[in-house]
């Protein structure tokens, strides 16, 4: 089948820029020899060595820090997260050196870094493997934040990602690496601050991101049956949002669901909300509504697992109850 | 009390016993190569550290007349290692890294009293613009690093300085990349996890760093010996394979001279090297503390090694300075921090419109 696999388009995307800027570094755990846990990195090492395909020690915060230091210092390094979870660890390093340090140090500094790795809930993972960071990385000042959903977003926005001069925390789908899809030909980015109108409908705005881009896909077939046209939005940006795409679609829906995988409290859809609420106040029909994950450590049992994050009939419903068609 | 544990192992120690452990270390440790000085060097380090400690000096008054806010901890006492170290390296080449202690980092490599000065009283004219303040001084241009408010997390920040130049050396052939970085911190980081991550992964890589231990004794009011089960910081270098050192860290001229042998190692690839100041701070941890635990006795041992006052004696003694010459540092010196003073008081707060100006990069 023809294609590119997601976790391809991202190895091509941080190839291609290596090969491109010789500044351009990756390091973290596994992604040498190993070629990362879910071979983001495959074959680097041998290409360009050790050095720049830097194997690290199991040292989160202090390799995060290392890459800090190296930016200031003229590198553009890339870090990845062998699981997004693991960065907990590096908490500080991101928050208080990524992120604040350029405005600390009266813009003496700039952090050209790439935070990147799997995040999101996966099969059974384990609460600590099924974490999503982006919600409590939102509040750190001075730091981007993007999610990928599709190989040809994936590519495009790490290109981008790589080339920006500020920290960008860059999240991947633990369960979306093997998605295939064409890709355009040539050097392409997708701008880092700018939402994706996914589809065009008039009834009702969806926002949502990663993976659940898919399971909002899915649910608007249901509502295309149903004879419910929905607008669907990726949000790409998760900081800063891109609500000039937003307030655009609600001024013409009315109506907005929020679809997210992260926790309902301080999450993604609480910022997002609250924006909408102070902006497109005056275009709303109904409340806007979010569909979050359960305020719970993720269970490993599948069934539990399930109701933990969002599934596609539970988009379906709530915009018909929104809608007043029914359930 | 609590250097009991230390005193009753070292009861043979005569000396420095009621000044307890840390001065009993001081007391008993074995001289290494000191540097070599001439007039032109002895000069150097008596006029940097001289403008360390009249620095210091003022900003303790400043604070009291209520110019100066914050969190606000001096380095009075401990000049020799800002002197020792970042006078043997090469400025604004080499690359330093500093803790919340960082005024007299600064102004060591280089960066002017005037823009140290105005950083402390918040203004537009600081390194670090008044966003800032005093524990997050910077300096791109004197390849200050940074001076970081939380423990242990500057030493990473500054292996990435170093990782760069090795980078640049063996990644990107660049042969004349020999930068080395030092990272300062205290004794009370070296519990702290980073410590010891950072030090294998240097060691590992072979990377062109020094990191600089001030053993001052206190992590605020806790006591070295009551924070650690090997007191000897120097030591931990072994479990490594890293080369360590311990040096006298009241006398400038040892701490440059196990400097120097640090940087030999680091510029021939050799890797980086722990060096362990004995030190002290003369006043308390910040100006906000009381320094209620300190004991009278252990302050008098440590005030009697005043590094001034050693740097003095020797140039006097070794004929490389009259005393006439250096009363004329000092008050060069001390209108220089006069000056610094009058320059940050009639300089601009940043632009209100400014607030959020440092966030992002510029676009080219």
């Amino acid at each position: 089948m023809a294609g590119t696999l997601l976790f391809n388009a991202l190895r091509e995307a941080i190839d291609e820029e290596m090969a491109k800027d010789s500044r351009v570094c990756v390091m973290g755990e596994d992604v040498g020899q190993y070629g990362g846990s879910y071979k983001v990195t495959k074959d680097l090492y041998e290409k360009y060595g050790e050095l720049r395909v830097l194997d690290t020690p199991i040292a989160e915060n202090s390799f995060t820090g290392m890459a800090v230091g190296a930016a200031m210092t003229g590198l553009r390094p890339i870090v990845e997260g062998m699981n997004m979870g693991f960065l907990l660890l590096a908490f500080n390093q991101i928050s208080n050196n990524m992120g604040m340090l350029r405005y600390t140090s009266g813009g003496n500094f700039t952090i050209p870094t790439v935070v990147r790795g799997p995040g999101g809930v996966g099969r059974q993972l384990g609460a600590e493997h099924s974490q999503r960071l982006e919600a409590y990385f939102h509040a750190v000042p001075g730091i981007k934040i993007v999610a990928c959903s599709t190989p040809t977003n994936a590519k495009g926005l790490m290109k981008a990602a790589i080339r920006d001069d500020n920290p960008v925390l860059f999240f991947e789908h633990v369960l979306l690496y093997n998605l295939n899809e064409e890709l355009p030909k040539g050097d392409y980015i997708c701008a880092l601050d700018q939402a994706d109108l996914v589809r065009k409908g008039k009834d009702i705005t969806i926002l949502t991101y990663s993976r659940m881009r898919h399971h909002c896909l899915k649910a608007i077939s249901q509502l295309e049956i149903d004879g419910i046209d929905a607008e669907l939005i990726d949000l790409i940006s998760l900081k800063p949002f891109d609500m000039e795409t937003i307030a655009k679609s609600i001024k013409k829906t009315h109506r907005v669901i929020i679809v997210e995988e992260c926790m309902k409290t301080g999450g993604i859809g609480a910022e997002l909300i609250s924006l909408i609420t102070e902006q497109c106040f005056d275009d709303l029909d109904s409340p806007p509504v979010r569909l979050s994950s359960q305020d719970i450590p993720t269970p490993y049992n599948g069934k539990l697992e399930n109701l933990t994050i969002i599934q596609p009939h539970q988009i379906v419903d709530t915009a018909k109850k929104i809608l007043n068609k029914g359930i | 009390m609590s250097q009991g544990i230390a005193k009753a192992s070292n009861q043979s120690t005569t000396g420095a016993l009621d000044a307890g452990p840390h001065a009993e270390r001081l007391s008993n440790l074995l001289s290494a190569k000191r540097a070599n000085c001439n007039r032109e060097i002895g000069l150097d380090l008596f006029r940097d550290m001289t403008l360390g400690r009249r620095f210091e000096d003022k900003c303790a008054e400043m604070y009291y007349r209520g110019k100066m806010f914050g969190f606000v901890h001096l380095y009075n006492g401990q000049e020799a290692v800002s002197t020792g170290v970042i006078g043997a390296m090469k400025k604004k080449h080499d690359w330093f890294c500093s803790t919340y202690r960082d005024h007299v980092h600064a102004l060591s490599a280089g960066v002017p009293a005037r823009e140290v000065m105005s950083e402390l009283f918040g203004k537009e004219t600081g390194c670090s613009k008044g966003r800032g303040g005093s524990m997050h001084l910077f300096s791109k241009e004197h390849h200050l690093l940074g001076g970081y408010a939380f423990i242990g997390e500057g030493i990473p920040v500054a292996l990435g300085a170093a990782f760069t130049s090795r980078y640049k050396k063996d990644a990107l052939n660049d042969k004349s990349s020999d930068s080395v970085t030092a990272a300062f911190f205290g004794d009370g980081t070296c519990n702290n996890g980073q410590f010891f991550e950072c030090l294998n992964m240097a060691q590992l890589w072979k990377l062109p760093i020094i990191f600089v231990v001030e053993n001052n004794k206190w992590a605020i009011g806790m006591a070295h010996d009551r924070a650690t089960s090997d007191p000897e910081i120097w030591r931990k270098a072994q479990a490594f394979g890293m080369k360590g050192e311990e040096v006298d860290g009241m006398d400038v001229l040892a701490v440059r001279g196990a400097t120097e042998r640090a940087l030999q190692r680091a510029r021939s690839g050799e890797g980086p090297t722990l060096l362990e100041c004995l030190t002290y701070r003369f006043r308390g941890h910040s100006l906000a503390d009381p320094d209620e635990l300190r004991e009278e006795k252990e302050k008098e041992f440590w005030s009697k090694r005043d590094p001034l006052k050693k740097l003095e004696k020797d140039l006097i003694e070794s004929s490389l300075a009259t005393k006439e010459e250096l009363k004329a540092i000092e008050k060069e010196i001390d209108a220089e921090v006069i000056d610094s003073v009058e320059f940050a008081l009639s300089a601009p707060d940043p632009n209100p419109e400014e607030l959020n100006k440092y966030i992002w990069a510029e676009k080219d």
